[in-house]
Parts: structure tokens; sequence; C-alpha cells
């Protein structure tokens, strides 16, 4: 059974219907990669993966939690999803360590002395360690959006949401975050990554999905997207982003 | 120009010191507490519909709409024609208090709306409820922001605090206003006891101005605040 289904996700903002009915389901272990142009519904889908934004239709399950129910305790699934953000959202007055044990502490309830070996440790694999007292305002972009992944990592999730981790970031910095992100995936970490990168979709993605106006249009391995897509689009669609983000990190 | 300045004023202006120092920290406890719930309510009591929020509102809009005298006043001769007797400074520390609270419940939704969004949702991301969010993410930052603008707040309720010289008769209920009132009134030295006074009122500003100065550098978060301050 797939860890993720979505079925038949609807999403609609004033009369502009963003999420038209997106159906995809992910393996364990799977890392895909979530392309399309700007407005097309790729940050509304994650939100609406672990709720952040409410769905109008649909449903979402984690293995055999329907997280759509009105009944599922939403906060306990959300502690088994990281969500990377674009703009990072570390918690401003609290430093990469406090950052990290947060969520430890106050959503696992674990005692202070075990969260901060287990914050460490993530501090560490992302190799931030030495920067555990500094605050965010103290940290490079690269060095922030790290620490936010490490946030991510500490809860032990089934599966991490990743919503445009670089694009907010100068380009030398860029590769620090992809690298850390490729070790994840090849440590069998279940990701979805909202992202230009082709670069990364070519050396990690199991799959490519191509979003736009709402809806999925193709997906497949990224080897058949940038060879032999069957929609015309995508195929325009990759050589455009592939030469505005290059494709050689 | 003749000035006579007695020493024989001082232990009874101390008393007002102490009796205004007093009315204006419990007022800006208080308020604190009040106009944080309040403040909450306004941003997150369930939007413009409400029953809470539309509570909320009508406090605040009621309290900073009318003069703090007439609340103190109404406070002071209309409770106890509902049968609730209080003294002068009770009733001068209730008026102080809701006022107060009114306008704190402002700063609070000022700085409570100034967390950037993606605070809450990062919060919420990690599995966090919605209190939890405000408790741990939320509230310590803004009660950082909140510093200069309470600081304020602190410096007009202790001024302010000088109405309450209305309603205290007796010397031992009277703020330091009433105290300075009652001395000038026997002895006719208006002028040498008002500046007397306003020196006092000036050496508590000053007091007060450098201690939360000096809390708000202790509390200070590097990227937190309104440049300018010092980040
Ligand atoms: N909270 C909201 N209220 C109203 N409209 C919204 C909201 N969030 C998103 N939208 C609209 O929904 C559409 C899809 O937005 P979304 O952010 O999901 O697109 P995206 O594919 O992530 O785009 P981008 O690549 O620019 O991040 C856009 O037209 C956007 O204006
Ligand atoms: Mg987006």
């Amino acid at each position: 059974m797939a860890l993720l289904r979505v079925e038949n996700l609807h999403k609609r903002y004033g009369h502009e219907e963003v999420l038209k009915g997106v159906t995809l389901a992910q393996d364990a272990g799977e890392t895909k990669v979530v392309i399309g142009p700007s407005g097309t519904g790729k940050s509304t889908l994650l939100r609406c993966i672990n709720r952040l934004t409410e769905p109008d239709q649909g449903r979402v399950w984690l293995e055999d939690t329907e997280i759509t129910s009105r009944r599922t305790d939403i906060n306990r699934v959300r502690a088994k999803i990281g969500f990377v953000f674009q703009d990072f959202n570390l918690f401003t007055h609290l430093t990469a360590l406090d950052n990290v044990r947060l969520g430890l502490m106050k959503v696992r309830r674990m005692p202070r002395a075990a969260a901060t070996g287990r914050a460490m440790a993530e501090l560490e694999r992302v190799g931030l360690a030495a920067k555990a007292n500094a605050y965010p305002a103290q940290l490079s972009g690269g060095q922030q959006q790290r620490v936010s992944i490490a946030r991510a990592l500490a809860m032990d999730p089934k599966l991490i949401l990743f919503d445009e981790p670089t694009s907010a970031l100068d380009p030398e910095l860029i590769g620090e975050v992809l690298s850390v992100m490729i070790q994840l995936a090849r440590d069998g970490m279940t990701m979805i990554v909202v992202t230009h990168e082709m670069g990364f979709a070519r050396s990690v993605a199991d799959e490519i999905v191509f979003m736009e106006g709402g809806v999925i249009v193709e997906q497949g391995t990224p080897d058949k997207m940038f060879r032999s897509p069957e929609v015309p689009r995508t195929g325009e669609f990759l050589r455009k982003i592939s030469d505005l983000y290059g494709e050689s990190r | 120009m003749n000035l006579v300045f007695d020493p024989a004023w001082l232990p009874r202006l101390g008393q007002g010191v102490l009796l205004t120092v007093q009315l204006t920290l419990y007022c800006m406890g208080l308020g604190a507490v009040l106009g944080a719930v309040l403040g909450l309510v306004r941003v997150y009591g369930g939007g413009r519909w409400s029953p809470l929020y539309w509570v909320a509102s009508a406090y605040i809009h009621f309290f900073r709409g009318t003069p703090l005298l007439v609340q103190l006043l109404g406070i002071y001769l209309g409770l106890p024609t509902a049968g609730i007797l209080v003294g002068p400074f009770l009733a001068g520390l209730l008026a102080m208090t809701l006022n107060t609270a009114a306008y704190q419940a402002e700063y609070f939704r000022g700085a409570i709306q100034s967390v950037k969004s993606g605070q809450m949702m990062a919060a919420r991301a990690l599995g966090m409820s919605r209190a939890q969010a405000i408790g741990h993410v939320i509230m310590p930052q803004a009660l950082r922001l909140i510093i200069p603008p309470w600081s304020n707040e602190l410096i007009y309720m202790l001024k302010y605090s000088s109405i309450v010289s209305m309603t205290a008769l007796r010397p031992e209920t009277m703020d330091l206003f009433g105290v300075a009132r009652s001395i000038a009134a026997r002895n006719f030295r208006y002028f040498e006891v008002y500046i007397l006074v306003a020196l006092f009122y000036l050496a508590m500003v000053l007091i007060l101005t450098v201690a939360l100065r000096w809390v708000e550098r202790r509390v200070r978060i590097p990227g937190l605040g309104t440049p300018g301050r010092g980040i």
C-alpha cells in the first residue's frame, strides 16, 4: 500500500479553482519532484496534504489514516509530515538548537535532555552543529534552510514536503541545501519536492510530476519525462526550465 | 522671586510617590493581562462576526473613546448607587486598569499581527495546536515587540494616575499630585510645591524609561524588532 494517497483533490479560492482534481500516490522511500508554471497550485497541493490549507473536496491518506477526515487529530498527523518552506520560517526568537528542539519537547513531549541530544544529532546531519546557538538572523539563507530541514527531520517524519526550498536562496547557497536533500533521498526518506532544480530531479527523483492549471498533466520517471514525454506541453516546459535554471548542479 | 522649599513636605510627598507608583504598576500589570486577552481575542477570536470579537471590540472602543476622568467618576460615584462600595484607591485602580487594558489590547493586537504569518504556519506544520503555537511561538515574539509601546503607555499611566486626586479626600489615599494639592492649599506655596512635584514625576519617568530600556536590551534577539532600535 502506498504511504501517501491523494484522491481527487479540489481547492477553490473565490472564483478561481486552483486544484481541479489532483490524484497521486507515493510509496515509502520514494522521491517525487513536482514542477509546473507559477500559479499552478503546487504550493496549494502541498498545503492541502497536511491541511495547512483545507481542501474543498477530495481525500488524503497517510497509510491508513485519512488526513481529510474530520475525526482525525490533525496535529498528530502533521507531526509525522515534515514541511520545508521556501522562506524557511525558522522561529525568529529561537536559536538553531531551540528551533529543532521545540517540536520534540512540545509536540513529542520528549524530555529536554533527550530532545537536545536528538536536535544536536540532526544539526550535525545538516552540517550545522557549530551553529547551534546562532539565531536565524545570524545565519545565511542556506544555513537557515538546513536548520529548517533539521527541524523537520527531528520529528521522525514519514514524509517531508518541500515547497521550493532553494528558490529564495542566492545561487551560491543552493548547492549546500540540495546536497543535504540528495543525501536524504539516498538515505530513503520519502519526499515530495516542488522545485525547478532539474539537476536534483535527474539525480534523485523517482518520479517527476508536471502540474499545470490545477491538474497533473503528466507524470513519470525523469528518464521518460525528459526523453519521451507523451504530452508536448511537458517537453516544452522541461526545456524551458532546464534553460532557465540550468542542469549542471 | 523668593522660592521657599520646606523639607517638612517630603515625608508626605514620599507617601504620595509610593501610592502613585503602586497605582501605576498594579494597573499596568493587571491591564497587561486583560489587554493581552483582549488583543488575542481580536486576532484569534474567530473574526468579525464572532460574539467574542464583538465584545472585545466594543470594550476597546468604549474605554478608548471616553475620558479616563469620566470612567473614574462613573466607577467611584456610580458603583455605590448599585450597592457596590469602592474606596478611592480601588476606584482609581479599577478605572486605570480598565482604561489601559483597552489601549494595551491594541498594542498587543499590533504586536501579534506583526509576527510574520509564516511563524504560525511553521508551528502548526510541526503539529502544534493553535494554543501551543500562540504560547511558544507568537507570544514570545509579540512580547518583545510590545516593549516600546508598553513603555510609553506606562509613562502615560504614571502621569494620568494624578486624576485619582479627584476622589481622594483623606491624606493616606492621596497620590503624589493629591498630596501636592493639599500641601499647597495650606501654605499657598503653589509654585514651589508644583515644581517639586514635577521633578518627582520626571524622576520616576526617567527611572522607568531606563529600566525598560534595560529590559528591552536584555531580552533582545537579533532579527526581532524594528531597525533603528539597535538590533
Ligand atoms: N490564500 C490564498 N488566497 C487566495 N488565493 C490564493 C491563496 N493561495 C494561493 N492562491 C492562488 O492560487 C493560485 C495557485 O497558487 P499556488 O501558490 O498554489 O501556486 P504555485 O504553483 O505554488 O505557484 P508558485 O510557483 O508561484 O509558487 C494562485 O493563483 C494564487 O494566487
Ligand atoms: Mg508555490
